[in-house]
């Protein structure tokens, strides 16, 4: 796995690339808990249109993210979705918890969208 | 009409997270010997991924030096899968396997309800301090649409 992070509008944004299992959750969640800390987001966007894996082990440091942007009062929302990981989001549950959509442009609509409402 | 096919492997590996890869590579390069959907193929390897994971993480307690072993047997359209490992054991199958149960708080419990939705059956058989066996079963459904052109 390979990890790009960008941020702006006090948004976090990580694009994953590779496989996403066990063995690449401690970098995952080091790397983003360091970010949000250093870039000072409240806001993450997680494109995964690039994964070609992933398992319980990445849902599970993708949901503790998800607690901790929460606890922050920030948002979340994936985007890249492909059909091979849509059933896992299904049956993690994770689609009733945040939003995703197909492209970022989408996620980013739902992010401003969602910040004016809550402003 | 598809082909039939009975065939059987059996790995070996080290307890590391790499090897993970390895096993469900493994196992969806032997399954593709069937005319398989690749919605059925990504299922599969999710499944080997939890049990395979499941081995080091809680049998071994993530120790990289112990074996896993992995036996795939292809019999008509039936895969049957054997995780085995001599870790710990499960003191409590039944409740090891309920829907978010983990006994590590960084972890959700989502390794069975994978299993479980994307195979047919998942059984397993433990024993504490001697180990854990993970037996999961799924019918292959014909790919129709390749079977049409080939
Ligand atoms: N091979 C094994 N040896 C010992 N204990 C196991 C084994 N497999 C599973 N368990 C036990 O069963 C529990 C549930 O497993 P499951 O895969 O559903 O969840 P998890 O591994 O804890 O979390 P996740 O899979 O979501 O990362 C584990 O927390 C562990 O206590
Ligand atoms: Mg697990």
């Amino acid at each position: 796995m390979s990890l790009i992070l960008n941020s702006k509008k006090n948004t976090l944004i990580i694009r994953v690339r590779g496989d996403f299992d066990l063995v690449s959750v401690h970098e995952f969640r080091e790397k983003i808990d360091q970010s949000l800390e250093e870039t000072m987001s409240q806001n993450l966007l997680l494109d995964l249109s690039e994964i070609t894996f992933i398992d319980s082990s990445g849902i599970g440091v993708i949901l503790g993210r998800y607690r901790k942007v929460k606890a922050n009062h920030g948002q979340m929302v994936i985007c890249g979705t492909q059909p091979a990981i849509e059933k896992i989001f299904k049956v993690s549950g994770i689609i009733s918890l945040m939003p995703i959509c197909s492209t970022e442009k989408e996620a980013w609509k739902l992010l401003e969208q969602n910040t004016f409402k809550g402003a | 009409m598809g082909k039939i096919v009975n065939n059987k492997i059996k790995l070996e590996f080290l307890s590391k997270g790499e090897n993970v890869a390895l096993a469900r590579i493994t196992i969806a390069a032997f399954v593709s010997q069937l005319e398989i959907t690749l919605s059925d193929l990504e299922e599969i390897k999710v499944a080997v991924s939890e049990a395979v994971s499941n081995a080091i993480i809680h049998g071994y307690q993530n120790k990289p030096e112990e074996i896993v072993t992995m036996t795939g047997i292809l019999k008509g359209n039936t895969l049957i899968l054997e995780i085995v490992d001599q870790g710990i054991g499960i003191p409590d199958i039944q409740k090891a396997m309920e829907p978010a149960y983990s006994t590590d708080p960084e972890r959700t419990g989502l390794g069975f309800v994978f299993m479980q939705s994307f195979m047919n059956e998942v059984k397993v058989e433990s024993q504490v301090n001697c180990g854990t066996k993970v037996i999961l079963t799924k019918q292959i459904n014909p790919d129709l649409k390749n079977m049409a052109v080939s």
